[in-house]
């Protein structure tokens, strides 16, 4: 149960603000929450927060929140509520206002105000859920979004994905798909589109002796259909997908996962037979299916990384010499590589040499920075740095072993994106839409596949 | 028969149940329907006929209504709309004079399952149920059987709400709770590794709260618990708590490789919680973790020296195997060390191992040549005790640098607390040596006492109430400490409203009932309602038993007897006697028993010139934690009455 909601910028400046029960204070809770957050000590979690602000009638409220697109979505309750739950609602509620104001952003709402008042005044009622179902919602959704540029097929771009909040936020997302759901009735001739998209977050961890210690896969297969509601469609998923450890299908290695989970409206009839989902997908986002995988890669990692050290502590001279091999096929891609080493404290300089003329390297924060903007599958690129470390203060006495090097060098991380492929190797083979348009073209499809780093840890 | 396509077979079923002259013919009629149920068995999808099957059902013929009503049920999720002109006729039945007709709509209509709840209502109906209690073990399986499938939901938070109804239902079968712990376990560590880090926080959370009462659960998931260098703090912080409570002798190696990754992580925070943990660990691999410890001090950083001496401080304490190898790893550690705690951990370990680090005196010694520019008092205070303790053991060293340290404290010192010390230790040592050494080197306390080491695991129905909830998000000591702010704000300012009450009026304010009532419960007690005991077995009792507990109260002014005994009413706390209001001095018995038939036995003395109350309360059986709960219900019942009055 909900006692109020508001959104707020990233820099604390209200959005929107609704109390659905009126029973806990004014628009001032708003002020208040930042206020706790930007003074939270570092250990403790923003997550939840009390809101004991000194004034009686806040006391006893619980402020709960995510951070989305750059957004503070906040609800406040006075009930010890199921923190899944809410979480929940908030991230449904951050897709459902995606998808009805084209994406979700400060500039989006706050040309949207009226929208969001409407959606939110129709998804909570005295505080509880009425419904967050994007179709069910159309029915009493009048206002139209204000769209700030008109949408164009030209702008769609290879890697920008319509939910994947990937690490390097430059990249921008489409903005084909990235267009309001309800946008006005005038060119319903353009509406008909389909986007199906695997993404695929890959966290790995190296030893420093090159042995692999973890792989974590976390996919999804999203969809963000602008079809009329209830037009059915198939998506075929590549036949030697298994589930679990023991499951044998074809004659291939297969394509294992460990875990997989459907949204609740995909009909799994032919799932066993002939791995296809089945599904009347309503207007909007959707997560048809979540899978994950652990330990155990088909393919060989798209990365590693050969580094070599050099420590001169007398002098305090640091070289790092850095290998970087890419192993994906020699078509594929990688792309917006960066590589972070955190170096010793108080490095003073940076010279280096490159293979390429295209990368880049600079110092920031204490840390080398390497990017790389393109990566082709196959090759092999190389850096060569060097810094001064002053040494520590006081004489290097008492015969400590020095280790090969210096303290607080490494681990290394890389974050890249790779787009048309996927780490697990399931692939879409098809999506078969039922939906016939009156007299009108095709429905468009776009399939798309792409996998990003979560975390891709190298020890050195 | 004909090989038929369901098609076929639906079209000709469909065209006998139209004919007007079969529906006159009962016998046919119900020929033709038992045709389609046969079809239905043998998996035809016969559901093209649903309407006319509706028809069908009026009918005064039960064995064809029953026929029908087995069509309907299973057919309805199919057709959720046509089933609702089915509804129409179920509810003429249930009013129909013939009992089974009547029970058998009431059954079908039960059984129609037709409007399916979205997630969130699911949600909500979950959290309802946890008020049922199901009457017997059969139905109590028989309820978790229907809610099994919400344990598969593709949302969390149904997940969660199911896992916990399980956990309370099945308080009683702790084999049935690990099963759906273990069940859980994929969603969790899925949510573990979400991409809203929110939500990754509140799973976490979680999983520490399972991991207190079954500590190995997810030891063999240890890599799903590995910090990634982008998440927040507060992430990583739980991380290396879990990290640290799922160890165990298959992947201690592992999870102690990754946690001395992080202590030499660029934040400093970061770093020291890391080995904050590698301590704790400790506890357990002890020589494994040293060495770490150890290797770490050869870095020479100033905030990661100061933690780990002050872990070897704890765990010389606790695993005193390890004393040997502390002592190795001391020496040089001074240089690198600038903080309160830091030198405070040193300086003790200096002195109770002292005999066994060569250069302790000396290290003790450039302590107190610098002792007038130190800056906190806690460091010289642990300053005079160590170098006191090495004394016993190494005096020939030791005796010089004593008398410097004992003259400045008692000469220059400043801060009154170091001077006392001193002065303190000066004179225990004019006593003469045998005295000092029965002072400082009394018995150490017992580490087997186990006050610094974890409690022991908790079973899972001490905080099954308590899942998927704020609670473990908070921390148990959080919550404790916000819902006593809570308390206490509502109680407190609403009182005034509620002074005139009159004395038929109700005697605690609507909210404080609620928390007198609320307390018991906290301290597992619950008192007996009117266990009125006679007089005579209550003075018997009551001069046989010792007192366990006397305390005061403040308490001014007037006094209202009826208003009190009211009060001690409302929490089952009988009045056997009292004396009459303003009598000289006052007294008062009560009497009230738990659900365990434990006994409290209470005397209250209000003497006239004290402006305090004398409460005396006997028990008989001796049972602490059940005492102090009583107690402080009582006290809340006279503090409540205190403030009313004034």
């Amino acid at each position: 149960m909900i006692s109020q909601f508001f959104i707020l910028s990233s820099k604390g400046d209200p959005l929107i603000y609704k109390d659905f029960r009126g029973d806990s204070g004014g628009r001032d809770v708003a002020e208040l929450f930042y206020r706790k957050l930007t003074g939270l000590p570092g250990d403790e979690s923003p997550v939840v927060m009390v809101t004991s602000g000194g004034r009686r009638h806040h006391d006893g409220h619980h402020f709960i929140h995510i951070r989305h697109s750059g957004l503070y979505l906040v609800v406040t309750t006075s009930e010890n509520v199921s923190p899944f739950s809410l979480l929940e609602l908030l991230s449904r509620l951050a897709t459902l206002l995606g998808d009805y104001c084209g994406s979700l952003g400060e500039g989006t709402i706050s040309r949207n105000v009226a929208l969001v008042y409407e959606l939110l005044d129709e998804v909570l009622d005295y505080g509880y859920v009425q419904t967050t179902s994007t179709e069910m919602l159309r029915n009493f959704i009048q206002t139209e979004a204000v769209v700030s540029k008109p949408f164009s097929l030209f702008d769609l771009s290879s890697v920008g994905l319509f939910g994947a909040e990937t690490q390097q936020s430059k990249v921008a997302p489409s903005s084909a798909a990235s267009r309001p759901v309800l946008s006005s009735r005038s060119d319903q001739s353009q509406k008909n589109e389909v986007f199906l998209d695997v993404v695929e977050r890959l966290s790995v961890l190296i030893a420093s002796n090159g042995s692999l210690l973890k792989v974590d896969v976390q996919g999804e297969i999203r969809l963000k259909s602008f079809l009329p509601s209830g037009s059915e469609m198939r998506i075929g998923l590549t036949e030697e997908f298994c589930v679990g450890k023991s499951e044998l299908r074809g004659y291939g290695p297969g394509i294992r996962v460990d875990e997989v989970s459907f949204h609740s409206s995909v009909n799994l009839d032919e799932f066993e037979s002939h791995r296809i989902l089945r599904l009347q997908p309503p207007q909007g986002e959707l997560t048809v299916m979540r899978y994950q995988l652990s330990d155990d890669l088909p393919s060989p990692l798209p990365f590693r990384l050969f580094p070599s050290v050099q420590w001169d502590r007398g002098s305090g001279r640091l070289q790092v010499y850095l290998k970087l091999r890419c192993d994906l096929p020699s078509k594929s891609q990688a792309l917006n590589v960066r590589l972070h080493l955190p170096l010793p404290r108080g490095v003073v300089s940076l010279s280096q040499e490159l293979s390429s003329p295209e990368q880049k390297a600079e110092l920031a924060e204490g840390a080398l920075r390497w990017d790389l903007p393109r990566v082709q599958g196959g090759s092999q690129l190389s850096g060569l740095f060097q810094m001064d470390v002053p040494g520590p203060p006081g004489p290097p006495s008492h015969g400590l072993s020095t280790s090969a090097s210096p303290l607080g060098l490494g681990p290394a991380s890389l974050s890249f994106e790779l787009p048309r492929h996927t780490c697990s190797g399931l692939q879409v083979r098809f999506l078969r839409l039922a939906f016939r348009p009156c007299g009108n073209a095709n429905p468009h499809k776009w399939v798309r596949h792409l996998s990003h780093s979560d975390a891709y840890v190298i020890r050195i | 028969m004909p090989y038929l396509g369901s098609e076929d077979v639906v079209k000709e079923v469909k065209k006998a149940l139209c004919n007007p002259h079969i529906q006159a013919d009962r016998l046919r009629y119900r020929n033709v329907i038992q045709r389609v149920i046969r079809y239905m068995t043998q998996g035809l999808d016969v559901s093209g006929v649903f309407m006319e099957m509706v028809k069908a059902s009026a009918t005064v013929d039960i064995v064809q209504k029953k026929l029908v009503y087995l069509y309907m049920c299973t057919y309805a999720p199919l057709k959720p709309d046509l089933a609702l002109l089915a509804i129409n006729t179920l509810c003429k039945d249930c009013s129909d004079p013939n009992p089974m007709v009547r029970g058998l709509a009431l059954r079908s209509m039960c059984s129609l399952r037709m409007s399916k709840l979205d997630q969130w209502g699911q949600a909500e109906v979950l959290n309802f149920l946890l008020r049922y209690q199901p009457r017997s073990e059969e139905e109590l399986f028989d309820i978790l059987n229907l809610l099994d499938s919400f344990l598969k939901s593709s949302s969390p938070g149904v997940v969660m709400g199911a896992t916990k109804l399980f956990l309370i239902l099945a308080k009683k079968f702790p084999h049935v709770q690990t099963d759906v712990l273990v069940r859980v376990k994929g969603p969790l560590l899925a949510a573990c590794s979400s991409e809203s880090r929110e939500l990754c926080f509140v799973a976490l959370c979680h999983v520490r709260q399972i991991l207190h009462s079954l500590p190995g659960h997810f030891s063999s998931h240890y890599k799903k618990f590995f910090c990634s260098y982008s998440e927040p703090h507060y992430i990583k912080l739980q991380k290396v708590e879990v990290l640290c409570e799922l160890v165990n002798d298959e992947n201690v190696q592992q999870v102690l490789e990754e946690l001395r990754g992080y202590c030499t992580d660029v934040s400093a925070d970061f770093a020291q919680a890391a080995i904050f943990a590698i301590g704790g660990i400790a506890r357990t691999y002890t020589d494994q973790c040293v060495q770490i410890l150890t290797e770490l001090l050869g870095l020479r950083q100033e905030h990661i020296t100061t933690v780990v001496v002050q872990t070897f401080r704890d765990l010389v304490w606790l695993c005193p195997q390890c004393t040997e190898a502390v002592c190795q790893a001391l020496p040089g550690c001074e240089e690198n060390i600038q903080d309160s705690e830091g030198k405070q951990a040193l300086i003790w370990l200096l002195g109770v191992h002292g005999e066994r680090i060569p250069n302790a005196p000396y290290v003790l010694e450039d302590f107190v040549e610098n002792v007038k520019s130190e800056t906190f008092p806690a460091v010289k205070m642990e300053l005079l005790t160590a170098l006191l303790r090495l004394f016993l053991s190494r005096p020939a060293e030791c005796q010089d640098v004593l008398g410097r340290l004992l003259y400045y404290c008692i000469e220059e010192e400043k801060d009154m607390a170091v001077r006392d010390r001193g002065l303190f230790y000066y004179r225990l040592l004019l006593v003469g040596i045998d005295e000092v050494k029965r002072i400082l080197c009394s018995p150490k306390s017992d580490p087997t006492l186990g006050l610094l080491e974890d409690p022991a695991e908790r079973p899972v129905n001490c905080w099954a109430s308590d899942f998927n909830t704020l609670v473990p998000v908070y921390g148990k000591a959080h919550w404790a400490t916000i819902s006593k702010c809570q308390g206490a704000e509502r109680c407190g300012p609403e009182l005034p409203k509620t002074s005139s009450f009159a004395a038929s009026g109700p005697l605690i304010p609507e909210e404080n009932k609620e928390r007198v009532q609320e307390l018991p419960d906290s301290g597992a007690l619950t008192l007996v309602p009117n266990r009125q005991l006679t007089a005579d077995y209550f003075e018997k009792t009551w001069l046989s038993l010792k007192v366990a507990h006397q305390q005061v109260l403040p308490w001014r002014g007037e006094f209202h007897p009826d208003t009190l005994q009211m009060a001690l009413q409302v929490v089952n706390i009988q009045t056997i006697a009292m004396s009459r209001a303003g009598s000289q001095p006052w007294k008062a018995y009560l009497s009230a028993q738990d659900d365990t038939g434990c006994l409290f036995l209470t005397e209250l003395l209000l003497e006239p010139e004290n402006s305090e109350m004398q409460i005396s309360v006997k028990q008989n059986e001796a049972r602490t934690e059940t005492l102090n709960s009583f107690i402080s219900v009582l006290e809340t019942v006279i503090g409540t009455i205190e403030e009313i009055k004034s």
